[in-house]
C-alpha cells in the first residue's frame, strides 16, 4: 500500500510541476524567452504575500486574490521595458539578463527574510485528509492544487485558442514579424502573454508554499523542475506539460519511498534518462542558440 | 497629380554596412495599380518592407498628407497600409478562417470582411477550420491577399505575389486584382516577372541596386529601355 | 606566443591575402599587442615572485582571484565564442574538486593529483556532452544546471567523501603552512596561465576559425564545410579541464570540500558576471571582469547580499547596455591585447 500512495502522492505532486512549468513554457513558445528567473519569481511571490498578509497566521488563499494580479501588472511592465529590450539584443542577452535578475531576487529575498524558511497557513485544510485505506492519505489541499493546476492549464488552453487575444499570441508565436505587418501590436501582445505567464508562476508559488516549506533559495530547484517538466513532457503542449510534470513527480515519490534521500536524484535520473532516449534530441526547430 | 495617397521621399535603408536603398522617391495616386519591378536584389523588397513599417529608414513616408515615418507597422495597417509579405508568412497554428479574422484586429472598417472575402474565393468556404499549411502554394496566397483585404486598406502592399506559383495560378490571382480596387484603393506590387507586373500596372518604376533607374507608364517605354532598367546595361536610364 | 615575439612573425601575412593587388596585407595582431609582450611577461615574473613578497593572507586571496580567473576565460570562450551558455560548469567545478579529495584518500599528494583531476573531468564531459548537446539555447542552460545538480546528488550519496556535511582534505600535513600557501599559488597561477595561453590558441587554430564563423553566421557556415559541432565538443571539454583544475586548486587551498560550495550555482553567477562586466567574447574581457569584480567582492563582501544584488544588476544593466562589457569600450579606442583576428592593413597604414 504504501508504494500506491507513493503513486498517488507523485500524481499530486505533479500538479504543482506542471502549474510551474505552465508559464515557463508560455514565455517559451509565444516569445522565446527562457526565462531563468523563473523559479525565484515563484518564491518571490510567496514572498510578496508573507509581506503583505497581515499576520503569519491569515489563510493564504487571501493572497489568491492580490498576488496573481499584481505579477500580471509586474510582468506586462518586465517586458514591455527590460525583457523587451533584451529581446532585441538576442537570446544570449535575455539569458543574460534573467540570470542576472534571478540572483538579484534571489539575494533582495535573503537581505529582506534572512535565510529562514517559511511556509503557509490554510486554516483546518492544511492538514485535513481522507484515508481511503490504511497508509494511503489524500490530502485536500494537495487534491486542491492538482485541480487548480488542471484548471489553470484548462483556461491558459481556451486563452489561447478561442480569445481574439488568445489568437494574436498565437500568431505572434509562429511570426512576429507577419504578426506586425497585419496589424498586431506586438509589443503589446507580448507583453500580455508574460502577464498571464507570471500570473501563473505568482500562483505556483504560492501553492509551492503551502506544499512545502520556502526559502529565499528554493527557486533554483523550482526552476529545474518545471524545466524538466516540459522536456519529459514534450515541447508544445500544455497537456504534454501536465503529463511530464506528473512523471517528475511520480519519480520523486516513488524515489523518496526507496530512499528519503534518492528523491529528487530519482526525478532528475528520469530526466536525463528522457533526454537520452529521444532519438533526435527535443531541441524544437524554432529554438535558436 | 493632385495629393499623392502614399509619398515617399528620400528613403534610405541601411542593413549594416550596406545601402540597400538610396534615396528613393515614389508617389501613389489613389485607385491605381503601381508597380516596382527590377532584378533580384535591386532594393524592391526592402522598399516595401520600409513602407510597411519594418525597417527604420532615412527620409519621409506621407499617407494622405500625414507623416508616417515613425509609426510601427500596426499604427499603418490602422491608418490603411497593408502588406501582403512576400513567401505568405500565414500562422501555422491558426486555421484559414482564423488567419484572415486576424486581420480585423487593427483594419479599418468598410466593405470588405470574412464573408466577403468568402465570396471572392469560393474554395475557402468548405475549408475555413483547416490549418493552412495544408493548403496549395496558390491557396496559401489567396488566404494572404484576404488577410490583407479585411484590413480595409486605402493602399495594398503585394510582394512578389506570384514567386513560387504556377502560370495558371498567377494569372488567376492577378484577375483577382481589379475586384481589390473598387473605391479608392491603390495596389502597390513588386514583381520580378516584369511582363506580369507592366500587364496590370498604370504606372511603374525600375530599381538596380537600390536605385531608381526608369519611371513612368509602361506604354511609354521600349522593352529595350526597360530591360536595359532592370539589368543596368548601357546608359539608357532616365530619372 | 613565438608569432607575437618577433616583428617579422607577427605580421603574419596570409597566403589567400590579395597582396600583390593593392598592398593590402591581412595581419593578425597589432602593434598595442606586440607592445604588451614584455608588460606582460614582466607582470608573471612579478606574480610568480609573490610568495616572496607577501604574506601568506594575500597569496590565498590571488588564489582565489585565479579560480575566478579560470571560470571566467572558459565561461567566455563557451559562451562567447561557442555560444554555449553553460549554467552548470560548477559541475565539474565540483568534480575537480572531489576528484582531488578521492585521490588524496587513496594515498596520492593532493597537488600531484590536480593534474588528473583536470583530466577526469575532462573525460567526464564526453558522456555529458551526448547528453546536453541536444539541447540548444536557454534549455542547453537549464540541462547543464540539472546535470550540475545530479553531480551533486550523487556525490553527497557516498559517505566516504564525506556526504553533505564535506571532510577534510587529506595528505597536506607534510607541507608546512607557508610552503603549501605558496605551492598551491603557483598552481593556481600556472593553471591561470595555461588556460589563458590554451584559450589563445584555440582561438587561432581550426577550432577557433569555425567558431568564428559560426559566430558569425551559422548556416553560411556550414555551407563552406565547417562542421560546428564538433568545433563545440572541443570547446566544451576544454571548458571542464579549466573548471576541474580551478576546482581542485579550490579543495587543495580551502583544505576542505563541501558539495554546496563547490557545486553551488553562485559560480555559475561569478563566472557569468566576470565575463559580462569585463566583455564577452573577447580573451581581454574575463581578465578585466575578474580585477573589476575581485575589488568589488573585497570591498563589498562585508555587506552581504548587498554585494550580489549590486553585482547582479550590474550584469543586467551591462548585457542591456553594453554587451561587450568595459573591454568593449576600450576596444572603440582601437586596443587589442590578443590578436585572434585579422586585420586588414592599408598600405598607408603599415607604412606609417
Amino acid at each position: 500500500m504504501i508504494w500506491v500512495n507513493a503513486v498517488i502522492q507523485g500524481l499530486l505532486l505533479g500538479g504543482l510541476f506542471a502549474l510551474f512549468a505552465c508559464g515557463l513554457s508560455l514565455l517559451f513558445g509565444v516569445l522565446g524567452i527562457i526565462n531563468l528567473a523563473h523559479g525565484d519569481l515563484a518564491v518571490l511571490g510567496a514572498y510578496v504575500a508573507v509581506a503583505l498578509l497581515p499576520s503569519v497566521h491569515t489563510n493564504v488563499l487571501w493572497a489568491l486574490l492580490f498576488v496573481p494580479p499584481l505579477f500580471a501588472v509586474f510582468g506586462y511592465v518586465s517586458q514591455r521595458t527590460v525583457m523587451g529590450r533584451s529581446m532585441r539584443s538576442g537570446p544570449l542577452t535575455t539569458l543574460l539578463v534573467t540570470f542576472g535578475l534571478s540572483v538579484v531576487i534571489q539575494n533582495a529575498l535573503l537581505e529582506g527574510f534572512s535565510a529562514d524558511s517559511h511556509s503557509f497557513t490554510l486554516g483546518a485544510l492544511t492538514t485535513r485528509s481522507l484515508h481511503p485505506a490504511s497508509d494511503i492519505s489524500l490530502s485536500w489541499l494537495r487534491m486542491g492544487i492538482l485541480v487548480v493546476a488542471v484548471l489553470v492549464l484548462v483556461v491558459v488552453q481556451l486563452f489561447l485558442s478561442r480569445t481574439g487575444i488568445g489568437r494574436q499570441i498565437r500568431a505572434l508565436a509562429d511570426d512576429d514579424e507577419a504578426a506586425a505587418i497585419t496589424g498586431v501590436n506586438t509589443r503589446h501582445v507580448a507583453a500580455i502573454a508574460a502577464a498571464v505567464a507570471f500570473a501563473t508562476v505568482a500562483l505556483a508559488g504560492l501553492a509551492f508554499g503551502t506544499y512545502a516549506q520556502f526559502s529565499p533559495t528554493s527557486g533554483s530547484n523550482l526552476l529545474i523542475f518545471a524545466f524538466e517538466a516540459v522536456i519529459i513532457g514534450g515541447l508544445g503542449s500544455l497537456w504534454g506539460t501536465l503529463a511530464g510534470g506528473c512523471v517528475l513527480g511520480l519519480a520523486q515519490t516513488i524515489g523518496a519511498q526507496i530512499d528519503p534521500t534518492f528523491g529528487v536524484l530519482a526525478g532528475h535520473l528520469v530526466f536525463l534518462a528522457v533526454l537520452a532516449v529521444r532519438p533526435n534530441g527535443l531541441m524544437p526547430a524554432t529554438v535558436e542558440a | 497629380m493632385s495629393v499623392p495617397l502614399l509619398s515617399a521621399k528620400g528613403l534610405t535603408v541601411r542593413h549594416g554596412q550596406l545601402t540597400a536603398l538610396h534615396g528613393i522617391d515614389l508617389d501613389l495616386a489613389p485607385g491605381e495599380v503601381f508597380a516596382v519591378v527590377g532584378a533580384n536584389g535591386a532594393g524592391k523588397s526592402t522598399l516595401l518592407r520600409t513602407l510597411a513599417g519594418l525597417h527604420p529608414p532615412g527620409g519621409r513616408i506621407r499617407l494622405e498628407d500625414v507623416d508616417i515615418t515613425g509609426l510601427s507597422p500596426h499604427e499603418r495597417v490602422r491608418r490603411g497600409l497593408v502588406m501582403v509579405p512576400e513567401g505568405r508568412r500565414l500562422f501555422r497554428s491558426l486555421s484559414v478562417a482564423e488567419n484572415i479574422l486576424l486581420g480585423t484586429v487593427c483594419g479599418r472598417r468598410g466593405g470588405w470582411d470574412l464573408d466577403r472575402v468568402l465570396e471572392l474565393f469560393p474554395w475557402m468556404r468548405d475549408r475555413r477550420r483547416e490549418r493552412v499549411d495544408h493548403l496549395s502554394g496558390g491557396e496559401q496566397q489567396q488566404v494572404a491577399i484576404g488577410r490583407a483585404l479585411v484590413a480595409n486598406p486605402r493602399v495594398l502592399l503585394l510582394d512578389e505575389i506570384s514567386l513560387g506559383l504556377a502560370p495558371v495560378v498567377v494569372r488567376q490571382i492577378y484577375r483577382t486584382l481589379p475586384t481589390l480596387l473598387e473605391g479608392d484603393t491603390s495596389i502597390l506590387l513588386v514583381e520580378q516577372d516584369v511582363r506580369q507586373a507592366l500587364r496590370a500596372a498604370s504606372r511603374f518604376q525600375c530599381l538596380l541596386e537600390g536605385r531608381t533607374t526608369l519611371a513612368g507608364r509602361p506604354g511609354d517605354h521600349t522593352a529595350e529601355e526597360v530591360e536595359a532598367a532592370y539589368f543596368g546595361f548601357a546608359g539608357t536610364a532616365t530619372a | 606566443m613565438t608569432e607575437m615575439a618577433t616583428r617579422e612573425g607577427a605580421a603574419d601575412e596570409s597566403p589567400a591575402a590579395p597582396s600583390q593587388v593593392s598592398g593590402v596585407r591581412i595581419r593578425r595582431s597589432t602593434r598595442s599587442s606586440r607592445l604588451a609582450i614584455a608588460p606582460a611577461l614582466i607582470v608573471l615574473a612579478v606574480l610568480a615572485y609573490l610568495p616572496f613578497l607577501f604574506a601568506q593572507d594575500t597569496t590565498n586571496t590571488m588564489v582565489n582571484f585565479f579560480i575566478l580567473l579560470v571560470l571566467g576565460m572558459t565561461w567566455n570562450v563557451l559562451a562567447g565564442y561557442a555560444g554555449l551558455v553553460s549554467v552548470g560548469q560548477q559541475a565539474f567545478l565540483g568534480a575537480g574538486a572531489y576528484s582531488v579529495l578521492w585521490l588524496a584518500q587513496q594515498g596520492m599528494d593532493p597537488l600531484a593529483a590536480l593534474p588528473v583531476a583536470a583530466v577526469f573531468c575532462g573525460v567526464v564531459a564526453i558522456p555529458v556532452s551526448w547528453l546536453v548537446f541536444r539541447l540548444r539555447g536557454g534549455y542547453f542552460a537549464i540541462g547543464t544546471w540539472a546535470v550540475a545538480e545530479v553531480f551533486a546528488l550523487v556525490t553527497i550519496r557516498s559517505s566516504a567523501l564525506g556526504g553533505g556535511t564535506g571532510t577534510n582534505l587529506p595528505g597536506l600535513d607534510g607541507y608546512d603552512p607557508v610552503t603549501l600557501g605558496a605551492l598551491t599559488y603557483w598552481a593556481a597561477l600556472a593553471i591561470a596561465v595555461l588556460t589563458l595561453l590554451g584559450s589563445y590558441l584555440m582561438l587561432r587554430s581550426r577550432v577557433g576559425l569555425a567558431l568564428t564563423a559560426v559566430r558569425d553566421d551559422d548556416h553560411a557556415a556550414e555551407g563552406v564545410g565547417v562542421r560546428p559541432a564538433g568545433a563545440k565538443r572541443v570547446v566544451y571539454l576544454l571548458a571542464a579541464i579549466g573548471a576541474g583544475a580551478a576546482g581542485g586548486v579550490l579543495a587543495i587551498s580551502q583544505l576542505n570540500v563541501q558539495a554546496d560550495n563547490v557545486y553551488g550555482v553562485q559560480w555559475a553567477a561569478y563566472m557569468i558576471f566576470v565575463v559580462l562586466i569585463g566583455g564577452i567574447g573577447t580573451l581581454e574581457g574575463p581578465i578585466i571582469g575578474t580585477i573589476v569584480f575581485f575589488i568589488l567582492q573585497q570591498t563589498l563582501a562585508s555587506h552581504g547580499a548587498w554585494y550580489l544584488i549590486l553585482v547582479g544588476l550590474v550584469a543586467v544593466v551591462m548585457a542591456l547596455w553594453s554587451p561587450r562589457g568595459l573591454w568593449g569600450i576600450a576596444e572603440r579606442f582601437g586596443v587589442h591585447l590578443f590578436p585572434v583576428g585579422y586585420r586588414v592593413v592599408h598600405p598607408e597604414e603599415s607604412q606609417s
